[in-house]
């Protein structure tokens, strides 16, 4: 019997992928899919004003909200967060990639990488409760500051308006500091796979032309490990523009995109304009993802 | 190269990158030895381990660990199944729209977490499905699926096809292909794919937060920390914990995959 079906199952190979595919693609598409299509929906009602309930009407005028000066304000602040996050993260990770491709030994390698990779799966919420002890007035990190009497420099720090406020724990600057600290490793490892593939020979032959190290990594590995800057800015970026949780814990009260979703969503109950407002970050990754596949991004995942 | 040595100031940069990737971590595991309820003064005023007595006698965090470890452990199996499913038939055949399934399960961990969780709330809510265990269950698997795919996909392209057709020459039906050739081959990436996916969403809090209805899983409940703490001792022993219980199966996840290309480098 077992045999037969064996048979017949072998027979016909078409038959078999679709039943390998169908429960996955199913899933995904009913499930996700189904739901991010009913979220794009949703950005076209709008919610009536008087009885607070969503009107289900086709309508502009929930993305027209967006546009109101606080919204932009909101868009604003959170896209130059995410943009400098981005950067500081491509340029911690550099040594440290760079350390792991072209020094480490084979053993050390593995290491390494593992030391990279934990804290890019475990324990994101954990990760960011740490920094609520460490940036706490009378935490670890002021303790240090005090220490190397450098308390002068980080209240001149927190004095400009932009980024500081009455302490660490509570300004833009702590929030970019946990930022850059929970995306890091996204950022590392794409970066560490384009470094693997810029020949070693290519570098000694630059030093062999006379070229200074800064020379070299400015004409030769900087330009041949770009793809791999652009792909892990994909997640950092991605990930600073969608985060609720950071500005939640750290920070001051003025709100970034995924707080005001989440409030949106939450006591206003207006899911319309939650909706809209995680279209912006959804059209920014896509159009991110076209042009960092054509800037063949994709090949240094 | 590897005979040359780095630069100094590269060690030392790389160095401190890595000390700031886990320093932080550490942190939480001293401060559940401090006898200060309300700051987070350092150094430490004193020195208690009454916080981990205090945390093991809390009913609430009892109920949190056993929920999340249900939910883990469903949203697992699930993940399982759909991704081994999943990863066979892209390694079968090479079909029209292969790229965009690897895109399509790649998505709910590429998209920020908040787009997938109201996303998920809005469709729930639209079709009046109350919130409970199984809607956190179901927003668990979506970002669980990709890790099981990747893990057993790359095990699927390094076991050559030659086996399996040696296998049925001999006389095997599939079902016994199945059973003796394929999945003792593909089950350390199962393995550490199914881990992966426990530890991704045993700690998961973005989704959860829309899925879930009264529930309060470990992550929610240190959520709830984190914006009003009011047991900041305790926090720190469950923070604690939740590292040491992803830590584990990140850890020897992450050894099973590097041992296993290894093993490949060593057969080229």
């Amino acid at each position: 019997m077992l045999t037969r079906l064996s048979t017949y199952f072998y027979q016909r190979p078409k038959l078999v992928l679709w039943l390998f595919l169908a429960p996955p693609m199913l899933y995904m598409v009913v499930v996700y899919l189904g739901s991010l299509f009913a979220l794009l929906i949703n950005s076209f009602y709008y919610i009536d004003d008087f009885t607070g309930l969503i009107v289900r009407e086709f309508t502009l005028q929930t993305y027209a909200q967006i546009f109101t000066p606080a919204n932009r304000e909101i868009f604003t602040r959170t896209a130059t967060m995410a943009f400098f996050v981005t950067i500081a993260s491509a340029i911690i990770s550099f040594p440290l990639a760079y350390y792991i491709a072209k020094y480490a030994s084979r053993r050390l390698k593995t290491w390494l990488l593992i030391g990279v990779t934990i804290p890019l799966w475990s324990s994101y919420l954990v990760r960011v409760y740490s920094w609520k002890l460490i940036l706490a007035q009378e935490g670890i990190l002021s303790y240090f500051i005090n220490l190397f009497g450098l308390s002068g420099l980080l209240e001149w720090l927190l004095s400009f308006e932009s980024f500081g406020g009455s302490s660490l724990a509570l300004s833009p600057l702590g929030m970019f500091i946990v930022f850059v600290y929970i995306w890091l490793p996204y950022m590392i490892i794409p970066i560490q796979t384009a470094l693997e593939r810029v020949p070693n020979s290519l570098v000694e032959a630059s030093s062999d032309l006379g070229a200074r190290p800064l020379q070299t990594f400015r004409t030769v590995i900087l330009p041949m490990s770009f793809p791999g800057v652009i792909a892990g800015s994909i997640f950092t970026f991605s990930l600073t523009l969608g985060d609720f949780i950071i500005p939640l814990a750290i920070g001051n009260s003025k709100f970034f995109i995924g707080q005001a979703v989440y409030s949106y969503q939450g006591t206003a109950g207006n899911i319309p304009l939650a909706a809209a407002m995680t279209m912006g970050p959804v059209a920014i990754m896509i159009i991110y993802l076209l042009v960092a596949r054509k800037l063949g991004a994709f090949d240094a995942l | 190269m590897h005979s040359k040595k780095a630069p100094l100031p590269l060690t030392i940069a790389a160095i401190g990158t890595l000390l700031f990737l886990h320093v932080p971590m550490l942190i939480i595991f001293l401060y559940t030895f401090t006898p200060d309820e309300t700051t987070y003064t350092f150094p430490l005023p004193g020195f208690t381990t009454k916080w981990f007595g205090v945390a093991l006698g809390r009913a609430d965090l009892w109920r949190s660990l056993i929920l999340s470890l249900q939910v883990a452990t469903v949203a697992t199996i699930a993940a399982l199944i759909l991704g081994t499913l999943a990863a066979a038939a892209v390694y079968r055949s090479n079909f029209f729209g292969r790229e965009s399934i690897s895109f399509l399960l790649v998505l709910p961990i590429a998209l920020p977490g908040i787009v997938s969780g109201i996303a998920l709330r809005t469709a729930m809510g639209g079709m009046d499905i109350p919130f409970s265990f199984w809607t956190i269950v179901i927003g668990h698997a979506t970002f669980c699926v990709v890790v099981v795919y990747n893990n057993v996909l790359a095990r699927f392209r390094r076991t050559s096809a030659s086996m399996i057709e040696a296998s049925m020459d001999l006389g095997a039906n599939s079902f016994q292909t199945f059973r003796y050739v394929v999945l003792p081959n593909i089950a350390t990436a199962l393995l550490a794919g199914g881990m992966l996916a426990f530890a991704l969403s045993f700690d998961e809090v973005i989704v959860t937060t829309f899925t879930a209805g009264q529930q309060t899983t470990l992550p929610i409940w240190i959520f709830s920390q984190l914006t009003r703490p009011r047991d900041r001792p305790v926090t720190n022993v469950v923070a604690t914990f939740v590292i040491l219980i992803t830590f584990i199966p990140i850890f020897l996840a992450q050894r099973i995959s590097a041992g296993a290309s290894d093993t490949e480098g060593e057969n080229k």
